[in-house]
């Protein structure tokens, strides 16, 4: 990490271009938002190959289930509220029952959405979309990582619900080569000795940056980041330390906390997972990185919620 | 059957077979729901006669090649009725006759509502509106690979309570897909009653040409008013979706299932059966 930023939903824009212009049977949808999911890069690049839903959430997922059953690779996109929220039911019983190639690509993540507040603040869709059978479920926990999983996505057959944030989040890997990714793979960023912290999607910089503070605590934690959030990679967390400690930005209740506590428990793993992420609750307006800090999910937050509990 | 030669017959001969051919499907139609127990004999009875003109007398489809690329395409978007499609694709061989005796039973092909694995089925349907919009997909997807082809859906009317039957009514629209044909099997009765008392429905025609249809409204059960205003729909192409609006009897066909709500889904009793399947053999 050198601190520079880039935003996720830009290198989605940029992939859908580069793979549009090779595959002629990708097919993207949006529903009214494709200026912020960055859609609007492919619409203005192939707009015959581009269908904007309007405001119909529930429609554009149930498009796209049509235009997969005539051998299209579908990218759909909206907000993850909107996408995972309310056209839930038609990601089940459309595309994930029939087990279509669509894949749903959500921007605006998680209480970083920031100042709109918790209508669009989406902390739930992890655990409501990986509950679903057939679904791969992802989050990119950087720009060049975010290339790479829609990349792979555009490869796989199958349904597949992408997450990715509002805001610019630092760099993790230098090229995309760097960051690329295998599905149900996790990925160790930082060795470490004490702890496991186990983090997802843009908070994954501020895992990074936790271990800094703990080690001026005397705590040695190893950073792992979980991309693939199913199937998830069992043994990477079979091999963790004793303690893990799960970060996201989404409800401790059914996300990334939720999944890694269920591999523990039913493989009989003697360890304690520390769920840290948005407890239980709603967002509230503000800036997101005032936000993180709020909500603790900031690198020294975090370093001392462990320091705390330990 | 071969589909081939339909446009040899005269629109009389058409009506004398479809006539026999339906009576058939009614029969199975009826027997496969008793012995599976459960499932919709109404609104599959209702919708029989325009799901059988569209495979016997309208479209190009395969038995021997359901995956066919320019094949016409039917999505039953009120997927409880799909008895009907069932007994339909039987009677084409699209599979045998003997699976709709083990429908909705643990292993069979045949589900409680349509799956893309049974061949001859174009989407997962049975959640209300989704079919819908699954087949605005389809009809997109069919102009993007510049297919001469129609996609057929056939809608319920309490379906068109669902909000999102209006988002994929709007779209098609939008999209001027003039190779969609939506059918609403306006049999008037829902679960709990009459679609006028449940969620007044009023004037469906009407509100599918406020938005930007072509639109229909004809006797469901009279094969040469289906025929004839399919093909002029196919023939329009005006840049305009077309919606027909099928007057229709829920439970027709069964003098003691029709207009009888209770009979929505519902299986009937040993004795029921026998009266129905003797009506239907006569």
């Amino acid at each position: 990490m050198n601190g520079v930023k880039k935003a996720m939903r830009e290198a989605y824009g940029e992939t859908l271009v580069e793979l549009g212009e090779k595959n002629e049977n990708i097919v993207v949808l949006d529903a009214d938002l494709s200026g912020s999911t960055k859609t609007a890069l492919f619409s203005k690049k192939y707009p015959e190959r581009f269908f904007n839903a309007g405001i119909a959430e529930q429609n554009m997922i149930g498009m796209s289930a049509g235009l997969a059953r005539t051998g299209k690779t579908v990218f759909a996109s909206t907000f993850a509220m909107f996408a995972t929220g309310r056209a839930w039911e038609q990601i089940r019983n459309s595309i994930a029952y029939p087990k279509l190639n669509v894949k749903v690509c959500a921007t605006h993540s998680g209480v970083t959405v920031g100042e709109d507040g918790a209508s669009h603040q989406m902390t739930e869709d992890l655990a409501i979309m990986r509950v679903i059978p057939n679904m791969v479920v992802l989050a990119p926990a950087d720009y060049y990582e975010a290339k790479s999983v829609i990349r792979w996505c555009a490869n796989y057959e199958g349904p597949v619900y992408v997450r990715m944030p509002r805001g610019n989040t630092e760099l993790i890997f230098d090229n995309e080569e760097d960051a690329k990714f295998e599905l149900g793979k996790a990925r160790k960023l930082k060795e470490g000795t004490d702890i496991t912290i186990i983090a997802t999607g843009e908070v994954v910089p501020e895992a990074l940056k936790a271990s800094e503070y703990l080690s001026n605590e005397g705590i040695s934690a190893e950073v792992v980041s979980m991309t693939s959030i199913k199937p998830i990679d069992e043994v990477a967390i079979s091999f963790a330390k004793d303690i893990i400690v799960t970060l996201e930005d989404h409800n401790v209740i059914g996300g990334l906390g939720g999944a890694v506590s269920e591999v523990v428990s039913s493989k009989g793993l003697n360890k304690r997972v520390l769920r840290i992420g948005i407890n239980d609750t709603f967002g509230k307006s503000g800036p997101a990185n005032e936000l993180l800090t709020y909500y603790k999910l900031d690198g020294k937050s975090v370093a001392e919620t462990i320091v705390k509990n330990l | 059957m071969s589909t081939n030669d339909k446009n040899d017959k005269t629109m009389e001969q058409k009506i004398q077979e479809l006539t026999q051919i339906t009576k058939k499907l009614r029969y199975n139609i009826v027997k496969m729901i008793a012995k599976a127990n459960s499932g919709h004999p109404g609104g599959s009875l209702s919708a029989i006669d325009i799901v059988a003109t569209l495979y016997y007398e309208i479209m190009n489809q395969d038995a021997t090649n359901p995956k066919m690329l320019n094949r016409d395409r039917f999505i039953l978007s009120k997927g409880h009725a799909c008895p009907a499609v069932y007994a339909t694709l039987a009677s084409l061989n699209y599979f045998s006759e003997n699976e709709l005796w083990n429908l909705r039973q643990v292993g069979a092909l045949l589900q409680g509502h349509p799956t893309i694995d049974i061949p001859g089925i174009e989407a997962n349907t049975g959640s209300l509106g989704q079919g819908f919009s699954a087949s605005v997909g389809i009809a997109l997807g069919c102009r993007l690979d510049k297919y001469d082809n129609n996609v057929f859906t056939l809608l319920g009317d309490g379906e068109c309570q669902e909000g999102q039957v209006w988002e994929a009514a709007m779209a098609a629209h939008h999209y001027k897909l003039d190779n969609l044909i939506a059918i609403v099997d306006r049999n008037k009765l829902q679960i709990d009653g009459c679609t006028e008392d449940v969620m007044c429905l009023g004037d469906v025609k009407a509100k599918f040409d406020a938005f930007g249809w072509n639109t229909f409204e004809i006797d469901g059960h009279d094969y040469k008013a289906i025929i004839e205003t399919v093909e002029t729909a196919k023939a329009l192409k005006n840049g305009k979706p077309t919606a027909i609006v099928a007057n229709t009897i829920k439970g027709k066909g069964v003098s003691f299932m029709e207009n009888n709500v209770g009979f929505h889904g519902k299986a009937p009793n040993t004795e029921e059966l026998e009266q129905a399947l003797n009506e239907l053999s006569n």
